[in-house]
């Protein structure tokens, strides 16, 4: 018994030493090299644990070496200059050394995708069902004709639909390829339900093949996949119209009621947007701990911020410049090189990081044709809930009835008691406000940096103009017909000649209805 | 009025010489980027760059036993702005030698006054080749040492079959693009498998291009982007691949123009493990290089600072001028020009570099994959590469060549014609 033991004792030991030998063989070699001995570990220590520490290690570059004796280390956390490390296999924890004394296991997107791939077979199997469906996905692009063998041995595990569904094309395919007679014409059969561009390729081979009776149920097999694909290619082009147009809608909201309410030209109202992004950039940096959080913190932060600098701005300028548009313009324009010029000199002229939360990266999954980004996803439902609050607030509210009483007969409303004054500082800052919020969502997208805003005043106005001067719902239509004409053309024409094209459109549009889509009606209207 | 005018003027005159007095003293080096506008960003690093080693040539004792002077001018980011100021740099002035522009347009606004004036430019920007100029050096890499080594890259290491070229739309992508697509025609690549892309200057709604490229690299065949998309761009365009689920083991996207001092105002994070290409990345490993970056992180007072590929340019540009001057024992344009041709300095990535008669330099073409401190892994680095003035690839520029050295003295002699078809010297 004991000799037994011993021995056993000394076989894993053996076992162990090999896998560190084998291992140990990365630090010294070329990519084609390790490529193969990543094969190797892989065959040959399936099962030991270590394995999968050791390959996600190397994809997150995390896998270093001790320049002194070339013991393989995980880094765990680095500070200025300073690794805190501890040994592949023996799991110590090192002193924390000078940099200087690793050297990074090297890797490259060839080996990286091979060691994924080799992980996914094992990770098919995991608990977390986020892993299983990468991992099907993962396999789907690398089928061959022993993969049936995983992936029945997967299926009959699985509970997941989602994943069961990934899988089950899987097997659809490797059958339709590999196999014989009555079982391939199902499945190719089968396939035509698929919606994947993998499926397509599959299909592609069989109607290339010498069997007509094949290539015929493969040819009308993949008729039916595209007809579906050009269907969600609509649906996502029509998504992505919405998302530009949501966005478009943002930035002008605000100038619709500085400009369409109020009728001030305000050249700084891209620079108000840029405050915003650049409030989302210091509220993360403040609360460097808080990045989940940090742009629903910066949505009333950057309002607030925006807001004050325009009722700033309203106050000490444009209050005594109404009803004198030319000079507005040129001290608004001013204005703007100045808020730009702050920013320069307060954080430096370099574009600034803002980082995106994890719940806004990444994308929805409808199906394998069509999946929708999260971020495009949030930034169309807040651009739609901040339209309709500023709605309410204008519609609904004694505030909008006094803004509207005052924007329509300026005299009429101050005899009967309204302050005019301090109705003309609310609205503008309302509107500088809702700049800054747009603010944030673009932060998300674009760069943050001192010319961010000017990228998008030219935008907001033609939305204004185009939908109607002073009617927020012709700024909504306005905004959605712009983003959508672009997204549809865009494919066809390059995004060059799409903006061209958008321009001319716009302008023969207002030749012919020069107050926009939804021009204001009534007396008012006529000035 | 009168009398005030007088006034000014001899405050002019008395001004004006005593410059011309201290001028008798030094060396002038005139420094033309520009420090305002869109290109502040990038240039304002190359003109501390020079700043930086005049400042430490000086510390050598200077040039010829005169100390360095630098001119510094602001051509603000406006391309007919720099034609002024380097016409100003070289009448007025009178500097012995320019370091600047970083646009291709804006050298060739340039340009015309140079040659007038038979001035001395050192140009530190990757560009797209098809020049040759008497007066100017080109000590950034051209399409045969930046673009196509990359583009073989990708061939070899992960066997790409299908290419995406997108760019920015104007002269530097568009005329690599031109070149990249005959290259790759040449090895065999079909039509139907390369997608050509421009976008405007800061395009920043990427959803259906990435879509787009998305689908066409779905076809079964390994895909990669080659990407000349300038600037401010970039950040949105990497933003919308990562939210779309390409990752660069997907579809790798190897750019032109991104590089350390680009990457330091970007989240990274959906970045890693996408490529650049270029001459020279930060985490070189060269005592040289270590050198520089400390140097450098002491001149700037900012430990955080990063150096570039145009960085290193600027510096052989320099050094090169400084060997050729103590070379030629003079800083008259003509005799300098003479004596830079073979002239051999070490680069920073443990090499040499050597200008050529055609007033290019030889580089190594590194290959870099992003990390997420924003630096750069190093996965390829060839030998020097010989920079080629003319591309082989395009039909126009296919027998022209380079010469500035007698007899030849030709910026593009035409090999089958045997005739010179611009200027000489």
């Amino acid at each position: 018994m004991k000799i037994l033991l011993l021995s056993l004792l000394l076989i894993s030991s053996i076992f162990a030493n090999t896998f560190e030998l084998d291992a140990q063989k990365l630090v010294h070699s070329s990519t084609k090299e390790k490529i193969k001995i990543i094969k190797e570990l892989s065959e040959t220590y399936a099962n030991d644990k270590r394995l999968i520490l050791l390959f996600n290690a190397i994809l997150n570059s995390k896998l270093f070496y001790k320049k002194s004796d070339e013991t393989l280390v995980f880094l765990l956390k680095k500070d200025e200059n300073n690794y805190h490390t501890k040994t592949v296999f023996s799991s110590q924890v090192l002193p924390v050394m000078d940099k200087s004394g690793y050297k990074k296991v090297r890797s490259n997107n060839r080996l990286r995708s091979v060691i994924r791939n080799k992980l996914s077979e094992i990770t098919l199997f995991s608990q977390d069902k986020e892993l299983r469906l990468k991992a099907a996905h993962n396999i789907m692009e690398h089928l061959d004709e022993d993969s049936l063998e995983l992936i029945n041995k997967a299926l009959f595990k699985e509970k997941d639909s989602d994943v069961k569904a990934i899988l089950q094309e899987c097997g659809l395919i490797v059958m339709a390829k590999y196999s014989q007679g009555k079982a391939q014409e199902d499945a190719i059969i089968a396939l035509s339900d698929s919606l994947s561009q993998i499926s397509i390729q599959a299909l592609e081979g069989i109607k290339q093949g010498d069997n007509e009776k094949l290539a015929l149920l493969a040819k009308k097999s993949i008729g039916h996949i595209n007809d579906g694909r050009t269907f969600y290619s609509y649906v996502e082009k029509a998504f992505f119209g919405l998302s530009l147009g949501s966005i478009l809608l943002l930035a002008a909201l605000g100038l619709s009621i500085t400009f369409g309410v109020m009728k001030v030209i305000n050249m700084a109202h891209g620079e108000l947007i840029m405050l915003g992004a650049y409030t989302t950039f210091t509220i993360q940096q403040i609360f460097p701990s808080m990045i989940e959080y940090s742009l629903l913190l910066a949505i009333p932060a950057a309002f607030i911020v925006s807001a004050i600098v325009g009722v700033l701005i309203e106050r000490f300028v444009i209050r005594h410049l109404y009803s004198r548009p030319l000079e507005t313009l040129l001290a608004t324009f001013g204005i703007s090189l100045i808020l730009q010029q702050i920013v320069r000199s307060v954080y430096s002229p370099l574009n600034q990081v803002v980082k995106t939360p994890e719940w806004m990266s990444g994308a929805l999954e409808i199906n394998s044709a069509l999946s929708l980004t999260y971020s495009r996803l949030y930034i169309i439902i807040f651009a739609i809930v901040i339209f309709l609050s500023v709605l309410f607030i204008l519609k609904k509210t004694s505030l909008g009835l006094k803004v509207r009483a005052v924007t329509q007969n300026r005299q009429m409303a101050q005899a009967m008691g309204i302050k005019t004054g301090l109705i003309d500082a609310i609205t503008f800052g309302l509107g500088s406000g809702l700049a800054g919020v747009a603010g944030v969502a673009l932060s998300q997208l674009t760069n943050v940096g001192p010319n961010l805003g000017q990228a998008y005043i030219v935008d907001s106005f033609m939305v204004v103009v185009f939908g109607g001067v002073g009617n927020l719902w012709g700024t909504f239509i306005g905004a959605m017909t712009i983003g959508e004409l672009n997204k549809f053309l865009e494919p066809s024409v390059g995004a060059i000649l799409t903006k061209v094209l958008v321009l001319v459109m716009i302008i023969l549009f207002i030749q012919k209805k020069p107050r926009g889509l939804f021009p204001q009606k009534g007396r008012d209207a006529q000035d | 009025m009168k009398t005030t005018f007088v006034k000014k003027l001899s405050i002019a005159a008395l001004l004006a010489a005593s410059l011309s007095a201290q001028a008798a003293e030094t060396i002038k080096v005139g420094v033309l980027h520009s420090l305002s506008g869109t290109m502040a960003i990038s240039e304002t690093t190359l003109k501390d760059t020079v700043l930086m080693m005049i400042e430490e040539q000086n510390k050598k004792g200077g040039l010829l036993g005169k100390k360095l002077e630098p001119v510094v001018v602001d051509p603000a980011s406006n391309w007919p702005l720099f034609a002024e100021k380097m016409r100003t740099l070289l009448t007025k002035d009178k500097v012995d030698v320019t370091f600047g522009c970083w646009t291709s347009v804006s050298r060739k606004s340039v340009l015309p006054v140079v040659e007038e004036l038979n001035g001395l430019l050192f140009y530190p920007v990757q560009y797209e080749g098809e020049e040759s100029s008497y007066n100017v050096f080109y000590t950034g890499a051209s399409p045969n040492q930046q673009a196509i080594p990359a583009v073989d890259y990708l061939m070899e290491e992960s066997e790409v079959k299908r290419w995406v070229l997108a760019g920015t739309d104007y002269v530097y992508p568009r005329t690599t693009n031109k070149i990249l697509k005959a290259y790759l025609m040449s090895k065999g690549v079909a039509e139907s498998d390369i997608m050509v892309n421009y976008t405007p200057f800061g395009q920043s709604d990427w959803q259906s291009i990435v879509a787009d490229i998305k689908k066409f690299g779905s076809a079964g065949k390994k895909t990669a982007v080659v990407s000349t998309i300038n600037g401010d761009a970039n950040v949105p365009f990497y933003k919308e691949l990562g939210n779309q689920g390409i990752s660069a083991e997907d579809i790798p996207v190897v750019a032109f123009s991104v590089g350390e001092e680009e990457l330091a105002g970007i989240d990274t994070k959906p970045l890693v493990g996408h490529l650049a290409a270029w001459n020279y990345f930060q985490s070189a490993e060269s005592d040289v290089n270590e050198g520089f970056i400390k140097e450098w992180k002491a001149y700037t007072k900012n430990p955080k600072r990063v150096t570039n590929d145009p960085m290193e340019a600027t510096y052989i540009g320099f050094n090169m001028w400084v060997k050729a001057v103590t070379k030629a024992g003079t800083t008259d344009s003509d005799k300098v020009i003479d004596a830079m041709v073979g002239i051999k300095t070490p680069n920073l990535t443990g090499g040499t570099a050597e200008m050529l008669p055609n007033h290019h330099l030889t580089k190594p073409v590194l290959i870099g994959e992003i990390q997420d401190d924003g630096q750069f892994e190093i996965v390829s680095q060839t030998k020097e590469v010989d920079g080629d003035a003319w591309s082989d690839f395009l039909p126009g520029s296919k027998d022209l060549i380079s010469n500035w050295k007698a007899p030849l003295k030709c910026g593009n002699y035409n090999t089958k014609t045997k005739k010179c078809l611009g200027d000489t010297k």
